[in-house]
């Protein structure tokens, strides 16, 4: 192995502890962006999609669900940089208010998996036995289905609209949670400040909200932002197959779906919001692989 | 025998699967806020005729009844009958699965052929030109939107330029090949049909191509980061050390173990690849069960969208025990115990 | 394909001569070695001592070419290998070298043999690489010299995987691919160290003997002064990527000079008379990013001086013995110091 020589950023890290001061952390992290530029460009992405989310208002040309007949399917232009649809809707105005329902229903499903899972994860590890055994028996059964198809099943069943794709998808992502927390708090439960919280009485409620979560978190929010990337894709495809947002909502995915028809004359109408399910799917995974290589000591070397 | 060992409970899991599956699919079904009746019966019908069709769907019997009535049919092999198509759902998935087979087939070849080679090319010129750009193709793969994906190359090559055709699997005019194997590309070969060969074959390019780009990004994504893990390892060191030639070191040493753990991600991988043909299919109007369930879900035709979950279940599950089958395979360490 | 040396001094197999080398991090440079001058004659046996992380496989990495490219920076020095200065190879010429004209042996045996590949194979891959030979000859040579390396059945074993021999047959099995194509030098980096004591021995010897009989120079690296005092013609200390002092095995461990040798010789149990207290070097090892000023043991010797704390001693004496120590000044005879204990 590496016991030869000085693994670099292991002497990074502990500059990053020894310095408090806010520039020297900025020009760590700068050091650490210049050695993965593809990373800087994730970050790049997303928090130019936060802009977009909070700001649509203000960048947004148009009212993204005026209707303006005369102005039906026209090209990318001046006036429209993406053109606009079969009832006149400015397209760009479309695109930028989408961020908010696809990027919304993304961070909601990531949200909803996240915290039902790691709130059975942890309750069956902390509880153990039978209990334990039987939960994770059922969260093996539906960790060997196939997520997606179910999901499409299940959102299909639930009625087509943005909450119930949103919460199908949601569901068939929460055993993933579950092995993780529980496999955290199994760890944790051994160690010694769990003991001695067990040996001086504190009740299993309390152990688990004071000493588990917090401890068990930081994992779990590594994987929830390595998640992201994905849920956005899928939460579009389940709009573009018609199980999600529904027209006239502005959603990527939607967008498409309603642009497919007019893909062979009208390129533009499909082309730029796919273009945007595409990038910031690609900002969240860039930046999901930087903050795992970061975290993870075998590729620290690196 | 330590195989015996692992197989075991593994094909216990498999039978609690399927039979996991059939209480979702049937709870599913039962949940559902449509009336399956009304949608048959039409809008218009009277309350009598809804009243038949409620009997003859076996719909007035109690729950329990009627689960048992389904586990039962599941048995039998029979997933009941497809209420738009009016044929037995097995008959339909019988008809629309080779399809599906041969465009994953095609595509996982693409995707393994294009994705392994990158993969090793970023691990070993690690952080170079080449890696970023193989990351970057990775990343464009994995985050690809394959719907959308699919109507651009739609756009470009069938539109734009019409060098290769935008849907189905034959072209019109076209006789398909007798069916025997159901893969379009073997039949018509094993036919002598050389027209319907080059038809199936110019037809398959562009869905297998999209299909495969998103697995692609997956396969070269696992098989860095495993030759990385691999390449830093002592042995290889050991391999250095002794001044075997660099593609040796690379190919004989390095990738044999870095493909190991990578077989286990084959099988998740065919989970997205299973999705990524549904919304392929309907891009492309390919006829396979991904067309069948998409338009299935339109039409809120549930006993086909359960017997397509369960069909799909029940392959994904049998694909992932034979994929940790060849896992146990390659790794001597548990072959030879 | 290989450079053929030129104007090399008779008998050496290596020489390295002033090297310096650095690795670049966040925080600065981690000056790894510091004028680092060791020479090996041809069917010399040649030892390194030191803590660990005072540059020991550094050096003789860096003098293989086996360190990870653009990690480091060589600031000075060259290097000759058999007449051959490998820090200006390339990796295909380095990849001739390495197992021809030397071998390294690794510290850990568990992972240095490939989990997937039989031993067999992975012998016969080294010995076809080097020598004109058949894969039946390359197997016959190969089984000829496991049973060198007292292996019974050496047939079995060559059919056999890493994981289903113990660690002292995997190291024997590395020793034996080290020796495969008679390479003029071997490099054994700490390679008993993760072995049963009862094995040490044994594995010593083996190389100590083949090498002997095959006329091939041998370093061997270690942080155990007594594993290296009964094998070794020659001794580097090395403290802190520096030479700090050198000479012949005996001499050296006899009337240690330098202030760490002492400490290091003081530190060993079998030196102790029983009941004696084992001594501890106070202080730790000088971080490299930031070294102390003039000699790097000064802030943990007790016979520091201004001196010492403002200028770096160089190695000095004959070449019995050098040290590099400003109070054991240049042919300062050693009445009152060392002596045999």
């Amino acid at each position: 192995m590496s016991a030869v020589m000085p693994t670099e950023p292991v002497a990074a890290n502990a500059a990053m502890r020894r310095t408090k001061s806010l520039s020297e952390r900025m020009r760590y992290l700068w050091y650490l962006g210049r050695r993965s530029p593809l990373t800087l460009v994730g970050v790049a992405i997303i928090l130019a999609v936060l802009v977009m989310i909070i700001a649509a208002p203000f960048i947004a040309p148009y009212n993204p669900d005026k209707v303006s007949l005369t102005a039906r399917l026209l090209p990318p232009s001046a006036a429209h940089w993406f053109g606009t649809d079969e009832v006149g809707r400015d397209l760009f105005s479309r695109v930028i208010y989408g961020a908010r329902a696809s990027c919304g229903a993304a961070f909601m499903i990531v949200l909803i998996s996240m915290s039902v899972g790691v709130l059975i994860g942890c309750f069956s590890g902390v509880v153990g036995g039978r209990v334990d055994t039987a939960i994770m028996r059922l969260m093996d059964v539906v960790l060997a289905l196939p997520a997606l198809v179910l999901a499409m099943a299940l959102a299909a069943a639930l009625g087509p609209s943005l909450f119930n794709s949103m919460l199908a998808v949601a569901i068939v992502r929460i055993p993933a949670y579950v092995r993780l927390a529980r496999g955290q708090t199994l760890s944790l439960r051994e160690q010694v400040f769990v003991k001695a919280a067990r040996t001086y009485g504190a009740s299993p409620f309390y152990i688990l909200r004071w000493h588990i979560l917090p401890n068990a978190m930081s994992p779990i929010i590594v994987q929830a932002t390595l998640d992201l990337g994905g849920v956005v894709l899928i939460a579009a495809a389940l709009s573009f197959i018609g199980l999600g947002a529904q027209p006239p909502t502005a959603e990527w995915g939607a967008l498409v779906s309603s642009g497919r028809s007019y893909m062979l004359d009208q390129w533009w109408y499909a082309t730029f919001p796919g273009l945007a399910i595409l990038i910031t799917a690609m900002g969240c995974n860039l930046v999901g692989d930087g903050i795992r290589d970061m975290l993870d000591p075998r590729l620290r070397g690196r | 025998m330590a195989i015996t060992r692992i197989i075991v409970p593994r094909l216990i899991l498999l039978l609690f699967v399927v039979l996991g599956v059939a209480v979702i699919t049937f709870t599913i079904s039962h949940l559902i806020p449509g009336d399956p009746a009304r949608m048959i019966a039409g809008d218009r019908a009277s309350a009598e005729t809804l009243e038949n069709v409620r009997r003859n769907l076996g719909l007035d019997r109690p729950v329990v009844e009627q689960f048992t009535i389904y586990i039962g049919n599941l048995l039998q092999g029979d997933l009941g009958t497809s209420l738009r198509t009016n044929r037995p759902v097995a008959a339909d998935i019988r008809t629309f699965l080779p399809a599906t087979l041969e465009l994953g087939t095609v595509a996982l070849f693409i995707a393994i052929c294009l994705g392994v080679p990158l993969g090793v090319l970023s691990a070993v010129y690690k952080d170079g030109p080449i890696d970023q750009i193989a990351r970057t193709v990775s990343v464009c793969g994995i985050s690809m939107p394959v719907f959308w994906f699919g109507l651009i190359l739609i756009y470009v090559f069938y539109a734009k330029f019409q060098i290769l055709p935008g849907s189905g699997r034959l072209a019109m005019g076209i006789v398909a090949p007798e069916r025997i194997t159901g893969f379009l590309l073997i039949d018509s070969l094993l036919q002598g049909r050389f027209d319907a060969f080059r038809s199936a074959l110019y037809h398959i390019i562009l869905p297998g191509f999209v299909l495969a780009f998103a697995n692609m990004g997956v396969i070269t994504r696992q098989i860095r980061a495993s030759m990385l893990d691999v390449l830093q390892e002592d042995y290889i060191r050991t391999a250095r050390a002794s001044g075997l030639r660099k593609g040796m070191i690379i190919f004989n040493y390095a990738l044999r173990n870095a493909l190991i753990p990578s077989i286990t991600l084959l099988g998740l991988a065919l989970g997205d690849l299973l999705y990524g043909a549904v919304l392929t299919e309907t891009i492309f109007a390919w006829p396979g069960m991904g067309t069948y369930v998409v338009t299935s879900i339109q039409t809120l035709d549930f006993p086909a969208i359960m017997g397509f979950t369960i069909v799909a279940s029940i392959g994904y599950v049998l694909i992932n025990l034979l994929v940790d089958l060849a896992y146990m395979l390659a790794d001597p360490q548990i072959r030879e115990v | 394909m290989m450079t053929t040396g030129t104007a090399e001094p008779r008998g050496q197999a290596l020489a390295i001569n002033n090297l310096s080398l650095e690795f670049p991090t966040f925080s600065g440079a981690v000056k790894a070695l510091d004028d680092v001058s060791i020479s090996v004659g041809k069917a010399e046996i040649v030892g390194i001592v030191g803590e660990s992380g005072c540059g020991k496989s550094v050096t003789t990495m860096a003098a293989t070419g086996l360190l990870p490219k653009g990690r480091y920076r060589v600031t000075g020095g060259t290097v000759r290998l058999f007449g051959h200065s490998t820090l200006s190879m390339d990796d295909s010429q380095l990849q001739d070298l390495r197992g021809k004209v030397v071998s390294t042996i690794f510290q850990e045996p568990m992972n240095a043999l490939n989990p997937t590949i039989r031993i067999g194979r992975q012998l016969t891959d080294v010995i076809m690489r080097h020598e004109e030979v058949g894969p039946a000859d390359a197997r016959r040579i190969a089984r000829d010299i496991l049973a060198d390396m007292l292996i019974g059945e050496p047939e079995r074993v060559m059919n056999l995987y890493p994981f289903e021999l113990s660690g002292g047959m995997r190291q024997r099995v590395l020793i034996a691919m080290a020796f495969s194509c008679n390479p003029g030098l071997i490099i054994a980096d700490e390679p008993t160290t993760a072995l049963d004591v009862t094995v040490q021995a044994v594995i010593l010897r083996l190389i100590q003997n083949r090498a002997r009989r095959t006329g091939t120079a041998v370093i061997f690296i270690s942080h155990n002064v007594a594993v290296v005092s009964q094998l070794c013609d020659r001794l580097y200390v090395m403290y802190a990527g520096r030479i700090v002092e050198h000479g012949a095995t005996r001499t050296v461990l006899e009337t240690p000079q330098h202030p760490y040798t002492q400490a290091l010789l003081r530190c060993l149990p079998e030196r102790v008379a029983p009941k004696q207290e084992l001594e501890a070097i106070p202080g730790a090892v000088p971080n490299l990013l930031q070294p102390p000023s003039g000699c790097y043991f000064q802030p943990r010797c007790k016979e520091a001086v201004e001196q010492c704390r403002s200028q770096t001693p160089q190695l000095t004496g004959a070449d019995g013995q050098q040290v590099a120590c400003w109070r054991r000044g240049v042919a300062v005879e050693l009445p009152e110091q060392g002596g045999r204990r």
